[in-house]
């Protein structure tokens, strides 16, 4: 079927769709305005809230809720297409969820970018947008973001990762009106996102090869974040000054607020994304060896567990979140979060009691033991999750998938020193667990391999059970935890079959 | 020939420049695979503006970025035509060069900037880009008779076509995906393999490393490759499926369609 006449029945249909459930008179304003639900999500409970003397009453409530969905009153301000554009993608994204397809802020999102190529312009105006970019930590350093703002108020967000355009759009269209907005964006969508959306600070967290077959050179991205940034005078960057590929790419920027944030993974960066010369690193920094690159002069830095800005504010680091990278992706969302105007000490409570960020990071229920469940995407990302995983002899089990949104080619497993779980089964499993297969045996580790996820955990709980009796167990008598590791893929598979127990 | 207290030297050429794919496997599959053997074996790493030992016995030269290719063959010796790397072949070493190394260890190749860079010569084979997309995906190789080995099996993500001279023959023809451009894939010369076969290539082809290693030092005994075998099974079968989904194009769905797939 050709593509526009598909487009023109998706739009027939949300129209058809949308005129069979306006109800019978206009929700008042003031109760529209007082809870703006997202199209996507779950229905509110069937009472309506106090206080809500409206004539709403007299029409089905579902019906009301609905629609109030598809056509939020603050959508009056928006141009008449943006207006259409959104209405269809939140039909569109509610039809997907319907049909269990996913999340449906990506494809409904695609519909409004679709009808008006301009709506991401149009949905962000009145909002304090601040993007989150970067190769590792988007969508956790949003989380917290989002947490830090919420001390002052509503805040839009795209938390499920739907961080192109079209997510954004989506997330703008279902937000309310007005409130700050923390969006992540893909590295490789910066310049156009920013463009749209005029943003007030921008947060650079770190540039590493990821997904070889597509982003295959990291130093253009870091070019591409300079011309984002330039001739940008009313936005702020936060940028991690440890890394110099962000380094480069943000001091472009007319302000930039410099963040101590570490950067374990230097193998991208050892020539200056400025000459080419070879980048010195050290434990005070780094500097490129020929021209005048260096790590700049820090604004906020971490110091024995405190987040310690020059403008005078220090504040804990209590994490409920675990890992270096962790610490590192609170001490820029902070930033940007005070910069927004919050209390440094309310948002890193907030930040602070944050225990997962969309399944990362939690304890799942996994049959006969519990599964820890990690995302770990590229080498960068697992040199960070080394220290998160529970001491040996404890068992892991690694996922790996390499369909397109994981990178068609695993080879990276080749750039990830393994070698640093010797002392410990792990038990390899996903789609290409062959290749994981492969890369253990030469890094000499102890391995086994089960191509289902829950049949790999099952395994691992098998050893772990059998350290306990061994008494070398680090579990005591308590049912064991595995720690379970996945890229994209499986990650979002094991999400989706262990959150159903 | 040794690099240190009679330990195999095994030469990994600027991963910092050529490292992008995962090839350093390459270096860390050989020195196992000597170790195993009971060979004591030493990988050292040469980062760019390094010099490069020509004493060793094995060098392993990745694929990477295009603009910093040019800079790794100027490193080499390209423009004056003879360096560590020319020394270290003279000498009986082994080199593997993978895709961007592939290109610069030919005579010439073309950068993405169409100009025109000095290769080592090293392999009479010249590159330049192709006109179309990138070749992105899974290769199948029938490795040249003379190299005696299974078929080999990689992923490849190139936009460079590579023509042999008299000098070189193929590693070998291409069954499915696009190496070379012409059917067949790499360049053999003596010692020196080239290949755009990544995964990294002696993950997957367990015959080809044995191969490097055997051309320097004799005939080795089997090791146990299970591991490599399954993976082997599973690309190839992996390779076939691709070739066939390929032949009859089935038609996408219309936009609404396509696009409910992938929310």
């Amino acid at each position: 079927m050709p593509a526009r006449l598909a487009l023109a029945l998706a739009i027939l249909e949300t129209l058809l769709w949308a005129r069979r459930i306006r109800p019978l008179r206009q929700p008042s304003a003031t109760a529209a305005a007082a809870s703006h639900p997202s199209p996507f999500d779950a229905l509110p409970p069937r009472r309506a809230g106090a206080g809500r003397a409206t004539p709403d009453h007299k029409v089905p409530f579902r019906i009301a809720a609905i629609r109030q969905r598809l056509f939020p009153p603050h959508w009056g301000a928006l141009p008449a297409r943006t207006r259409v554009a959104a209405g269809a993608g939140a039909a569109i994204g509610g039809l997907s969820r319907l049909l269990g397809r996913g999340g449906g802020s990506v494809v409904g999102g695609r519909a409004t970018l679709a009808i008006d190529p301009h709506a991401l312009r149009h949905l962000a105006l009145g909002h304090a947008v601040v993007l989150v970019s970067g190769t590792n930590g988007k969508t956790t350093t949003t989380s917290l973001l989002r947490a830090g703002l919420s001390t002052t108020g509503p805040v839009v967000t795209n938390l499920l990762g739907a961080n192109l355009p079209a997510g954004v759009a989506a997330a703008l269209a279902a937000g309310p009106p007005g409130a700050p907005a923390a969006l992540e964006v893909d590295e490789a969508w910066l310049k156009t996102v920013a463009d749209d959306t005029a943003p007030e600070v921008v947060v650079l967290l770190n540039l590493s090869r990821d997904q070889l077959d597509r982003n295959n050179e990291v130093r253009r991205l870091s070019s591409a974040w300079r011309s984002a940034l330039a001739d940008r005078p009313g936005t702020t960057v936060v940028a991690n000054a440890d890394d110099p590929l962000v380094v480069w790419g943000a001091a472009a920027a007319a302000e930039v607020v410099w963040v101590g944030a570490g950067q374990p993974w230097t193998a991208d960066a050892s020539g200056c994304p400025k000459c080419g010369s070879r980048i010195a690193f050290d434990a005070a920094g780094w500097a490129c060896s020929s021209c005048d690159l260096c790590r700049p002069a820090l604004d906020v830095n971490i110091e024995d567990g405190q987040v310690v800005s020059i403008d005078g504010w220090s504040v804990s680091l209590d994490m409920a979140l675990p890992g270096r990278c962790n610490q590192a992706n609170a001490a820029l969302a902070l930033t940007a979060a005070v910069r927004l105007g919050a209390d440094p000490g309310r948002a890193m409570g907030a930040m602070a009691s944050t225990e997962e960020v969309v399944g990362r990071y939690r304890t799942v229920d996994a049959g006969a033991v519990d599964a820890r469940l990690l995302l770990s995407k590229n080498p960068a990302g697992w040199l960070e999750v080394f220290d998160m995983l529970a001491p040996p002899p404890a068992p892991v089990v690694v996922a790996i998938n390499a369909r397109i949104a994981d990178g068609m080619d695993p080879s990276w497993l080749w750039d990830v020193p393994f070698e640093l779980l010797a002392g410990r089964q792990v038990v390899a499993t996903g789609e290409r667990s062959a290749d994981l297969a492969v890369r253990l045996h030469y890094a000499e580790i102890e391995h086994t391999r089960v191509p289902d996820l829950i049949v790999a955990i099952r395994e691992a709980g098998h050893y772990a059970a059998g350290l306990e009796q061994q008494g070398s167990g680090a579990h005591g008598r308590r049912r064991p935890t595995i720690d379970v590791v996945a890229n994209y893929t499986p990650f979002q598979e094991l999400r989706s079959r262990l959150g159903r127990r | 020939m040794s690099a240190s207290g009679g330990a195999a030297g095994i030469v990994l050429l600027y991963p910092d420049l050529l490292g992008t794919y995962g090839d350093s496997g390459n270096a860390t599959i050989l020195a196992q695979r000597l170790r195993w053997r009971g060979r004591p074996a030493e990988v050292v790493t040469v980062l760019a503006g390094d010099p490069v030992p020509a004493s060793a016995d094995f060098y392993v030269v990745g694929g990477g970025e295009d603009l910093p290719q040019s800079l790794a063959a100027r490193q080499l010796g390209a423009v004056q035509g003879y360096g560590p790397l020319h020394r270290a072949v003279d000498a009986g070493a082994a080199v593997l060069a993978v895709c961007a190394g592939l290109q610069i260890l030919g005579t010439s190749f073309v950068g993405p900037d169409g100009i025109r860079a000095e290769g080592l010569g090293l392999l009479d084979c010249a590159s330049v880009q192709g006109p179309g997309q990138r070749a992105v995906g899974e290769m199948v190789v029938e490795p040249d008779p003379s190299l005696g080995m299974p078929v080999l099996t990689g992923y490849e993500n190139h936009g460079g076509v590579t023509t042999l001279g008299n000098g070189a023959r193929p590693a070998g023809r291409v069954r499915s995906g696009v190496g070379n451009g012409d059917g067949t894939d790499g360049a053999v010369s003596g010692r020196v393999i080239g290949t755009y076969l990544h995964g990294p290539v002696l993950a997957r082809n367990p015959a080809l490393a044995d191969h490097v290693l055997s051309s320097v030092l004799g005939p080795l005994e089997p090791l146990d490759d299970r591991d490599s075998d399954a993976l082997r099974v599973e690309r190839l079968a992996a390779a076939r499926g691709l070739a066939s989904a390929s032949a009859p194009s089935t038609p996408a769905r219309g936009l609404l369609g396509r696009a409910l797939r992938r929310g």
